[in-house]
């Protein structure tokens, strides 16, 4: 199996799925000769032209109104925003079209698109560059949410979206772009959407997190296992919506201990939601208040302090500690 | 040579075929279109003008919602949409219930839609005909266009020859994704017809608040293709303009804009009233301009059509126009109690969230869990 980095896997499931269905189309500033500003595009204008490989004009709403029309169509458009951060220029569409066509035509028109774009701070990036609005689209009805956190997770998850009948919205965490290789198996791999994963079992805690956050849970979780004897389960969300609570609340019911992770803001955020889920589905079980580990209510800071803002492993094992500490 | 005039490849040309009173004011512009065609025309006119008028009566009944009234602006729709084959598309804003009705839309998917329910957008044979390549309404202003410049792309892309037409009006011209669709257009050279419908108002603000412009049509030109004016209340001139882009965009020439000069004689939607910003007398100078009894003064004079013909077509309507409400409102009545169905068609399969939260809404609407809409 090769080894990959999450860029590597990205790519090589955009040669796959466009190699296999000539209704993939990829479309977006810069991801055409440039291949894309992470190089996540590299190669796909030699191997599959111009007229699917499309370097667009710089405009956010022009890139994702015209895949909307595209995939109306019966095409399978894959769009690039090249930061997450421009995508609100682009919401309206999203809100208003993406979500609703197949609600309002009532089945006869349907979008059936990607818009990958990457999120997640700690690269040391402009303002902009760094913030981790998922939130915003899995508040609204009609999209789907997806953020993968591994190489091999992530290949299989984009090959899933790409093929959904919905239209998903895909936030590739940047800090894991190129942080770390994985093996990737040559075959064709899916994970489905709306399904979480747990990546670690255990019996005394329950860790849920995602994307660029599952490093520092992972290494709080090895942590807490070598120095405090204890076992977290590890639950990797992999799709903000639709949310599978369910694999959380078993987790909950068996643990009774629970600590969110996430590097969105904390009010309102992924965690909210699923701690509202907890309570309703396994409140009985708890025992012990559920902790949120989050980015602050603040604007991301630029990177002189982007640490201090950002989960990290150490806030991560405090907070868990904690938890376990609560009396039974 | 320090100083020159750039020379750029279009002018803007203000095309009008029909006089005031329905006179040919030059015989070699007179389109070639079969009588019978014609007459279908007429009548399509005439059902959208009635059919507008008993709706707004619906309306202040309280029977219907909302709508935004069509009167005035039919020749700058069924022009365009006569000119277009059965495969090509159409990206509507919120106003053509004209065009939508010589593309085979119903009379009952309009009420049920305008009264409330959704469902006038589900049946097989009304708002979207099966096969049919109508998108349904776009509300949100100016963003629909970017809808037709991506499903023309498509079309290209597949080697197919249809064109897609997006209607907007005049205050979408001061919307982004206007501009950004005008501008994908140009750039992909897609086989794309913008038409906009200039009413001369967006809601109580006028034509020249939208832009310095001297025209809309000349925004095409910024984007390097070919933008011009037509009289939109004579069908015929808008029918040539749009055979002519259509002609463009299917030989692979790429997109042409028409700006419709045109005018909104009723109000912007039922909830407004333009008594407060305009004057009566512009309104009545556009009543002269009327496009319907112009229409129908062309088709008298080529002896097509006589007053005693208009009388039996309108006699015809008024029954057909009853029979869609007694038909909506009977189907308004069977679906009071489909509420359950809100939750279909969110996605291709209900995640199990919510199935759980439609389990919540018919327990509390004491009706059979898990069933069926």
């Amino acid at each position: 199996m090769p080894k990959m980095t999450m860029v590597d896997a990205l790519n090589t499931a955009l040669h796959q799925e466009m190699e296999q269905d000539d209704s993939v189309m990829v479309l977006g500033e810069d991801v055409g000769v440039d291949g894309g500003v992470f190089r996540v595009t590299e190669g796909l204008l030699d191997a599959f032209g111009e007229k699917r490989v499309i370097d667009t004009p710089l405009a956010e709403a022009g890139i994702v109104g015209t895949s909307i029309g595209m995939a109306i169509f019966g095409l399978r458009p894959v769009c690039e925003i090249q930061f997450s951060g421009f995508s609100y220029l682009a919401f309206h569409q999203l809100e208003a079209h993406a979500a609703r066509m197949r609600w309002r035509s009532r089945g006869a028109y349907t979008v059936p698109m990607v818009l990958r774009t990457p999120y997640s701070g700690g690269v040391r990036a402009l303002e902009h560059h760094s913030e981790s609005r998922e939130a915003y689209w899995a508040h609204t009805p009609g999209l789907k949410m997806v953020i993968p956190s591994t190489p091999r997770n992530a290949r299989a998850l984009l090959i899933s979206a790409i093929r959904d009948p919905d239209p998903v919205i895909f936030y590739e965490p940047k800090a894991v772009y190129r942080a770390f290789r994985e093996e990737v198996p040559e075959e064709e791999e899916t994970w489905p959407i709306g399904k979480a994963q747990v990546v670690r079992e255990g019996e005394h805690l329950t860790m849920i997190s995602y994307g660029a956050m599952m490093r520092p849970t992972l290494e709080a979780a090895d942590k807490l296992a070598q120095e405090d004897d204890v076992e977290a389960e590890v639950i990797d969300v992999l799709t903000i919506a639709p949310l599978d609570h369910h694999t959380f609340a078993e987790s909950a019911k068996k643990t009774g201990r629970v600590v969110i992770i996430h590097e969105a803001p904390r009010s309102f955020g992924p965690g909210a939601e699923i701690v509202a889920r907890l309570i309703e589905s396994s409140f009985w079980y708890l025992e012990a208040p559920i902790r949120r580990v989050t980015g602050y209510d603040v604007v991301i800071p630029l990177f002189a302090y982007e640490k201090a803002y950002l989960p990290s492993a150490g806030r991560v094992l405090a907070a868990a500690r904690e938890t376990l500490e609560s009396p039974a | 040579m320090p100083r020159e005039v750039v020379d750029l490849p279009y002018q803007v040309e203000y095309l009008s075929i029909l006089d005031e009173d329905g006179h040919v004011l030059d015989e070699d512009l007179e389109p070639e279109i079969p009588e019978d065609r014609l007459l279908r025309l007429h009548r399509t006119m005439l059902l959208a003008r009635r059919f507008d008028e008993r709706m707004l009566h619906l309306q202040r009944q309280g029977r219907i919602g909302t709508f935004a009234p069509v009167r005035g602006q039919e020749a700058a729709q069924m022009g365009i949409v006569a000119a277009l084959r059965e495969s090509d598309w159409m990206v509507p804003s919120f106003r053509e219930q004209a065009a939508s009705l010589w593309r085979g839309q119903s009379l009952e998917s309009f009420l049920l839609a305008y009264g409330g329910f959704y469902q006038g957008n589900e049946l097989p044979g009304n708002q979207m005909p099966e096969g049919s390549r109508n998108l349904p309404v776009a509300v949100p202003v100016g963003t629909q266009p970017l809808h037709a410049v991506g499903l023309s792309y498509a079309i290209q892309y597949r080697g197919q020859d249809d064109v897609v037409v997006t209607f907007f009006g005049d205050g979408a011209t001061s919307e982004g994704d206007f501009h950004e669709a005008m501008n994908f257009a140009g750039v992909f050279q897609t086989p794309t017809i913008f038409v906009c419908q200039n009413n001369q108002w967006a809601i109580s603000v006028p034509r020249s608040r939208q832009t310095n412009s001297e025209t809309l049509a000349q925004k095409a030109l910024a984007y390097g293709f070919p933008g011009r004016q037509v009289d939109g209340n004579d069908i015929l001139a808008v029918y040539v303009a749009a055979e002519e882009a259509a002609e463009r965009a299917r030989s692979g020439d790429g997109p042409t804009m028409i700006e419709c000069i045109t005018y909104r004689l009723s109000m912007h939607t039922t909830a407004d009233d333009p008594s407060r910003y305009r004057e009566e007398e512009e309104v009545e100078e556009w009543r002269r301009r009327d496009p319907l009894p112009r229409f129908q003064a062309y088709l008298k004079q080529r002896d097509m059509l006589s007053d005693s013909d208009i009388e039996e077509a309108e006699e015809e309507i008024l029954g057909e126009i009853q029979d869609a409400i007694d038909g909506a409102e009977e189907r308004m009545e069977e679906l009071a109690n489909e509420e359950l169905s809100m939750f279909d068609h969110m996605y291709a399969e209900m995640p199990p969230y919510l199935r759980e939260q439609r389990d919540q809404l018919a327990r509390e609407l004491g009706r059979k869990e898990g069933n069926d809409a």
